[in-house]
């Protein structure tokens, strides 16, 4: 009789309040002495993924300068939804500048401690995608070229979700927006064009980039931790759900963030000095159909017809980022690829 | 301590001396050898503690800025033209969060067409910035108007911009009285602001705030600025007590108590318009001139009583808004309203043109004459300009005005006739 080997993928995992793991291991989220950073009652949407990212976000940066730390913020969602006047969720010291500065803000607190001999207070920027990689990004690059002492978070919803869903430069390809409709030859937004603000970042030969989602925040609560134990200029980017501008259900913001990274549209890793260090393998490969069909803002490639061409088109970018960051070991089964095969 | 020594190092040497915490410099002409004075003194080590940051950009300098103040530091930058207009955004944001920045500005024209030289057209854009401007006269002024300015600042939690004209006085080396760092100390005592960026203390700082409480924060700004109409001349009799000179302030009247014509102006032409004031009351003229010290907040009811009394008044400003005319003659119309002063506008010195003695004395005596109508450009070239505005006469579509002109003195590689 042949004995089945049992995974249990519970047991050590780092889902938060998981009991099962030692108390060190934990998540910063499951214990009861995390700070809050950004507390409740906001107005964030129901399932917002960003809200989601920048509480486990903040709470380990917190955690890991023993509350001495400020923030500086770029408008966007994140920054209306958790300061409505007269109200703030900010237990933490926090200001907002305008939508373009906010890394640049965070080199001048960063400097003003260095001019007070402050070593120990922490400076933590962070942003939406418009306020990171489009007109925040000359700011962003300034201060990941002089090496000044910021982690810079980026919490990537892949449009301008505040102003009502529009394309940004991290608006993925045949992605529905409301300023790249699905209509015309290539519906949604064009081909060939955005940019990887991670690479870009890492091109900086700066001490520390990571890429995360908050359908792992476990693996996001340990880079925040890693990027807080090094000194100079650190980034990392965050893939964040949004129900309003993905067309999901708010229940389904975690499953799609995970499908984002099964399927290898988002790759994530680490990396330190111009090279990547770290990738996080793929678990169970799945076709971008699934990732596709989960959102309707890439409803058009499905409905009122199948577009196999720009399906393809997607997978194949999935399928670069895999090879590229080797997402599989090569002796792995790949179902894509017999799938593919097959012709199914 | 008196020196030879070039208007920019001064100002250098002076802000070094208020002892800024946080410096973020980015390079335009013709403010740059500002930051490149006191980039040297932070890295020789003479002033210390100070963080100096080469920012990619002006709109990063005044962020920089703002971050740095925020956090308690002192702040201070330096800019000049498009380098204003490009942190134009920051800038409302600085004032808006009551962040108490002081930044030089070297005034240069504004493009298109690219220009370096001399004129108001960069700060007079930002007048409704929420900043106090103080123009000056020379570079003595300027360097006491810094110091000035730190304690106006400080007081009052607000931006201050102390405005002084590019290359005439950034540029010009001349006999300075550089105070010394003692008695700065004593004059300008360490910032320690209200409200800061501490974790000790977490406090959010630059929230959204709707309708139902704009406008009040709008109508306290606003309040707050007009209080330094108070501030600013309680530090300039402070600075005089302190220094043993009168600088700084609101207005100065220069031999203008009975005169019929009282000239106004900023900055640096003054010194011009003395001179030529002073050869026309050799001649018997009644005439004195009006320096614009504080230009924001706008000093209305000094100015009142320092022109009501004339007969005509005549503004000469290195300035044009497009569509109207004169910026500081709008102004001085509101002080003056109701009186029965005639005023007259001259736009004069635009993109770095000299303001000569022989223009402004023709100038005065049109004035005086009562030939003066409208808005009057000073020096301006009229057969320059014919053929361009007969060209707008025949089309519409006529393109560029500047190009056109150089197509016109057949300037190579300027396109066909």
């Amino acid at each position: 009789m042949t004995a089945t080997r049992l995974k249990y993928f519970q047991t050590g995992s780092f889902a938060a309040g998981n009991r099962l793991v030692n108390p060190e291991s934990r998540s910063v989220q499951s214990g009861a002495e995390r700070a809050n950073a950004i507390t409740c009652g906001h107005r964030a949407c129901q399932g917002c993924g960003e809200a989601l990212g920048a509480r486990y976000a903040l709470d380990a940066a917190m955690r890991a300068t023993g509350g001495d730390l400020i923030a500086a913020n770029a408008t966007g969602c994140l920054e209306v939804f958790s300061t409505p006047y007269p109200e703030s969720s900010w237990q933490l010291p926090w200001i907002h500048s305008l939508f373009g500065n906010a890394a640049a803000v965070s080199t001048g607190i960063a400097a003003a401690l260095r001019a007070k001999g402050n070593t120990h207070t922490r400076v933590v920027g962070q942003g939406g995608d418009g306020g990171t990689v489009d007109i925040g990004f000359a700011c962003l690059s300034g201060m990941f070229e002089r090496d000044d002492d910021v982690l810079f978070i980026c919490y990537d919803n892949e449009a301008y979700m505040n102003t009502g869903v529009q394309r940004s430069g991290a608006t993925p390809p045949a992605a529905f927006t409301t300023t790249t409709q699905a209509v015309g030859e290539e519906p949604g937004a064009p081909w060939g064009q955005g940019k990887s603000a991670p690479l870009i970042a890492l091109a900086h030969e700066i001490p520390y980039v990571a890429t995360a989602t908050i359908a792992d925040l476990r693996d996001l609560e340990a880079k925040v931790q890693r990027a807080m134990s090094i000194r100079g200029a650190r980034y990392i980017h965050v893939l964040v759900t949004c129900p309003l501008g993905w067309g999901t259900p708010s229940s389904d913001s975690l499953r799609v963030a995970r499908l984002a990274v099964e399927t290898g549209i988002f790759p994530v890793w680490e990396g330190a000095y111009g090279d990547v260090t770290a990738v996080t393998k793929i678990r169970h490969r799945l076709p971008v159909e699934d990732y596709l069909q989960a959102q309707t803002r890439f409803r058009h490639l499905f409905k009122p017809r199948r577009r196999d061409a720009l399906i393809e088109r997607v997978q194949a970018r999935a399928d670069r980022n895999i090879r590229r960051f080797g997402l599989i070991d090569p002796v792995e089964y790949d179902p894509v690829a017999l799938h593919v095969e097959g012709g199914s | 301590m008196l020196e030879q020594i070039e208007g920019s190092q001064a100002v250098a040497r002076t802000v070094a001396m208020c002892r800024p915490e946080v410096i973020c410099a980015y390079p335009i002409s013709p403010q740059t050898h500002i930051v490149e004075g006191l980039s040297r003194l932070v890295k020789a080590g003479e002033l210390r503690p100070c963080e100096f940051v080469n920012v990619e950009s002006e709109y990063a300098a005044m962020s920089v800025a703002i971050g740095a103040s925020a956090t308690g530091a002192r702040s201070y930058t330096a800019t000049a033209s498009q380098g204003l207009l490009y942190m134009a955004e920051a800038l409302y944001n600085a004032s808006g969060l009551g962040l108490p920045i002081v930044m030089t500005v070297a005034n240069r024209a504004l493009g298109a067409p690219i220009n370096i030289w001399n004129d108001h057209s960069d700060s007079m854009s930002q007048r409704d910035s929420g900043w106090i401007q103080l123009y000056v006269e020379s570079n003595q002024e300027a360097v006491d108007v810094h110091l000035q300015a730190f304690r106006i600042a400080e007081t009052l939690s607000l931006p201050v911009m102390v405005c002084m004209d590019g290359f005439i006085l950034t540029h010009a080396v001349e006999r300075v009285e550089l105070p010394e760092p003692e008695q700065v100390d004593a004059f300008l005592p360490p910032y320690e602001p209200r409200q800061l960026l501490d974790p000790a203390e977490p406090m959010t700082i630059g929230a959204m705030v709707g309708p139902e409480a704009y406008t009040e924060v709008r109508y306290l700004a606003h309040y707050k600025q007009m209080q330094a109409l108070d501030v600013i001349p309680e530090v300039a009799a402070a600075f005089e007590q302190r220094f043993g000179r009168s600088s700084g302030g609101l207005l100065r009247s220069y031999r203008s108590d009975d005169a019929e014509t009282i000239v106004v102006a900023l900055g640096s032409v003054l010194g011009t318009i003395e001179d030529v004031i002073d050869e026309l009351r050799d001649q018997g003229v009644s005439i004195g001139a009006l320096g614009i010290r504080t230009f924001r907040p706008w000093p209305s009811e000094e100015v009142r009583s320092a022109l009501e009394h004339a007969k005509r008044v005549i503004v000469v400003e290195k300035a044009l808004s497009i569509g109207i005319g004169g910026i500081v003659s709008q102004n001085v119309h509101g002080a003056l309203e109701g009186t029965a002063v005639t005023i007259h506008t001259a736009i004069a010195g635009l993109g770095g043109r000299p303001i000569t003695k022989s223009s402004l004395r023709r100038l005065f005596a049109d004035g005086i004459a009562g030939e003066l109508t409208g808005t009057t450009f000073v020096d301006l070239d009229h057969s320059l300009v014919d053929g361009e505005s007969e060209r707008m006469m025949q089309t519409r579509r006529s393109g560029p005005h500047a190009e056109n002109m150089l197509r016109d003195v057949g300037i190579v590689g300027a396109g066909p006739v």
